[in-house]
């Protein structure tokens, strides 16, 4: 269960300022059924220009519904250019804060927010202006900068608690390490640690250590099964083997051994290998 | 507030009978079943008669029945304990929809250079064993499919399945975490080779399970150690839960009928209602076979969580395969596998029952459900919208 603060629950019980604004002045909605949430917000301004009234409708989890009703609260009386400037944090900290997994919820808010004032103001927050980098959410590198920008991000997993960017299919996971990196130099901040890299490893290193996987992860699985395998030749990075034994005579060793070998050999040495089988 | 628990999918009280049954073995009978005095011996014979108790539940022969640690280590221990008999083997099929204990087991396979065939299911949560029978090759060395679906209740027509790949002369595992205690099984007269069970599903108490090993299979041992369970299973026993699942065993075939009978009927009232007093709701998975405790729905436009919140503030504990309670972003592998539309898989309830449930619990969730409903969709954007779509409002 997630440990939802007293004022979590009670906004999510109890939600404030339910509904829509008939002939609103503003109106702004993002997210989706598919998606899992969606907030619709609406408001209307006084003769100061100051948000007189302010509503919400929302689909989504406990989190998602207490968010927009600490938004509306937190809006009510603001002139835009103060509402503007609430940020996503602003919602969480109302809140008493929120699981770091479920911080998207804030910036759903802030992003129906940042839309109902660009419709008040005539002006569109169009998607295609931008592009899209995670597509199971439909999430833009825009949102993305903003949301490492505000929340001081170093991480791809915390831009998914954020954004939900990466929370799919991860195809998109390099692309959002490298927005993380560029917007982190950009903020004056280091760079997160770079994952640790295979060593470039010399032709010599690189032959013993394929025997040794050879001899230490492959072979002993096939003389279990009284077969065995004998390291040919090496150029580049095509490693050459041989089957003996019993394995020499398996007609479907070809596809099995082989992709067995290759992801052996990966593993340990290097991700550039690929396995070759000759008869000899 | 009292507590009505329809989450027995998940985990289940531990029977009285049971908690009592164990209490000795935690005290004065700490004996090792392996120690050559008598000490040691009588709590032996204690850790047989269990044995014989869950074979007599599962209709298997004692010596075909080996206690694990849980449910998850059974299906490991299966699965990875037949590859590691057929090295040369490297294809593995099991279904989209079986629980993490298999699934990731699946990808991991994969990672290691396995092919591995995922079976898919239809808008139902249903098998096309035609696929079954293009997918085994000489290359398979297991088939691995689950007895019963723990989200939608589903049961797999497993002795079928069975049939089809003993007759490829292939060893058939079944991950019946879900199925045992709530529906009959009989090992004597099944196509099943393996079979895991957990005893926190059927009220014995989590940190135990069984691997149900037909005699003639070719297994590894998983868990490398001692001599203790034929040499299958390293580890010294566990005694006082060994003790407990057997008397859960005891009890489940006890209550097989009342299960079957008076659970079947409140599951059923409890589904009826549902659909009668409330609007927009879908029900997931084949209604013909289906577990007698089981019921998964869904609610259009209304997101899982925030029901399972607002029942949870009631004292009423269920469960959701809805994205925010899984933990991650999108909703359960087992509704997606099944195309259940987006409008309703993130708001999709499980509610699983035990022979502890009443009427007057299932009245008291009638009782809210509806408004619990009815509220969301007043907060919901979507709703408003789908009735307007409608020319309701």
């Amino acid at each position: 269960m997630w440990e939802y603060t007293d004022k979590v629950k009670d906004h999510f019980l109890n939600p404030r300022n339910v509904g829509e604004i008939e002939d609103p002045d503003g109106i702004g909605e993002v997210g989706s059924l598919a998606c899992g949430d969606a907030l619709r917000l609406s408001f209307k301004l006084d003769e100061k220009k100051r948000i007189k009234d302010v509503k919400f409708k929302t689909f989504g989890c406990a989190s998602a519904i207490a968010s927009s009703s600490a938004l509306t609260e937190i809006l009510k009386g603001r002139t835009l250019e103060e509402a503007e400037k609430v940020s996503n944090q602003d919602i969480a900290t109302y809140l008493g804060g929120l699981p770091e997994e479920k911080m998207h919820c804030s910036v759903m808010g802030r992003e129906a927010l940042e839309v109902a004032i660009a419709n008040y103001r005539g002006q569109k927050v169009k998607k295609e202006d931008f592009e899209v980098v995670c597509n199971c959410f439909g999430v833009t590198d825009r949102e993305i900068v903003k949301a490492i920008r505000e929340n001081d991000l170093k991480t791809v997993e915390q831009v998914t608690y954020y954004t939900k960017a990466g929370g799919g299919c991860a195809k998109c996971h390099p692309k959002i390490e490298t927005i993380i990196e560029s917007v982190r130099k950009d903020m004056g901040k280091e760079a997160p640690p770079p994952k640790p890299e295979k060593k470039k490893l010399t032709n010599i290193q690189k032959i013993k250590l394929i025997e040794e996987t050879i001899g230490r992860e492959i072979a002993p699985a096939l003389k279990a099964d009284g077969g065995d395998l004998d390291l040919i030749d090496i150029d580049g990075n095509k490693v050459f083997v041989a089957l003996r034994g019993k394995c020499s005579f398996c007609p479907s060793s070809e596809v099995t051994l082989k992709q067995y070998v290759e992801t052996k050999l990966r593993e340990f040495v290097s991700d550039e290998l690929e396995v070759e089988e000759v008869r000899q | 507030m009292k507590t009505v628990y329809v989450d027995n999918n998940a985990t289940t009280m531990v029977a009285p009978e049971v908690v009592e049954a164990m209490l000795p073995y935690f005290s004065e009978l700490y004996g090792n079943a392996s120690s050559m005095h008598f000490f040691g011996g009588q709590v032996q014979k204690k850790v047989n008669e269990a044995r014989d108790k869950v074979a007599d539940l599962l209709g298997a022969d004692p010596t075909e029945i080996v206690f694990t640690s849980c449910g998850t280590e059974s299906d490991n221990a299966a699965i990875r304990g037949v590859l590691d008999s057929y090295l040369e083997k490297r294809h593995f099929i099991t279904s989209r929809v079986e629980h993490a204990a298999v699934n990731n087991v699946a990808t991991y396979l994969g990672r290691k250079g396995y092919r591995v065939t995922e079976l898919l299911v239809d808008r139902k949560g249903r098998l096309d064993l035609d696929d079954l029978r293009e997918g085994i090759t000489d290359q398979t060395a297991i088939v691995s499919i689950m007895y019963a679906n723990n989200e939608t209740g589903v049961i797999f027509p497993i002795e079928e399945i069975g049939q089809i790949v003993k007759e490829r002369g292939i060893p058939f595992h079944t991950d019946a975490v879900q199925a045992v205690g709530k529906i009959p099984i009989n090992l004597a007269k099944s196509t099943i080779d393996m079979l895991s069970l957990s005893g926190h599903k059927l009220h014995a108490p989590k940190g135990i399970g069984v691997l149900y090993i037909r005699k003639g299979t070719r297994f590894s041992p998983f868990m490398i150690g001692g001599h203790q369970e034929s040499g299958r299973r390293g580890g010294t026993e566990n005694v006082p839960y060994v003790v407990g699942l057997g008397k859960a065993c005891e009890l489940a075939k006890k209550n097989m009928e009342d299960e079957n009978t008076r659970v079947k009927a409140l599951r059923d009232y409890l589904e009826k209602r549902i659909l009668e007093t409330i609007p927009n709701v879908l029900v997931n998975g084949d209604r013909n076979h289906k577990l007698p405790n089981t019921v998964s729905v869904s609610f259009e436009y209304v997101e899982g969580e925030s029901i399972l919140i607002m029942l949870s503030d009631l004292g009423i504990c269920a469960s959701s395969g809805s994205a925010c309670t899984s933990g991650s972003l999108e909703p359960s592998h087992v509704l997606r596998a099944m195309g259940v539309p987006f409008t309703a898989a993130h708001g999709s309830i499980r509610f699983s029952l035990s022979i502890y449930n009443t009427k007057e619990e299932m009245d008291y969730i009638l009782e809210h459900l509806p408004r619990i409903i009815a509220r969301l969709r007043d907060i919901s954007p979507f709703w408003k919208d789908y009735l307007k779509s409608q020319g309701k409002t």
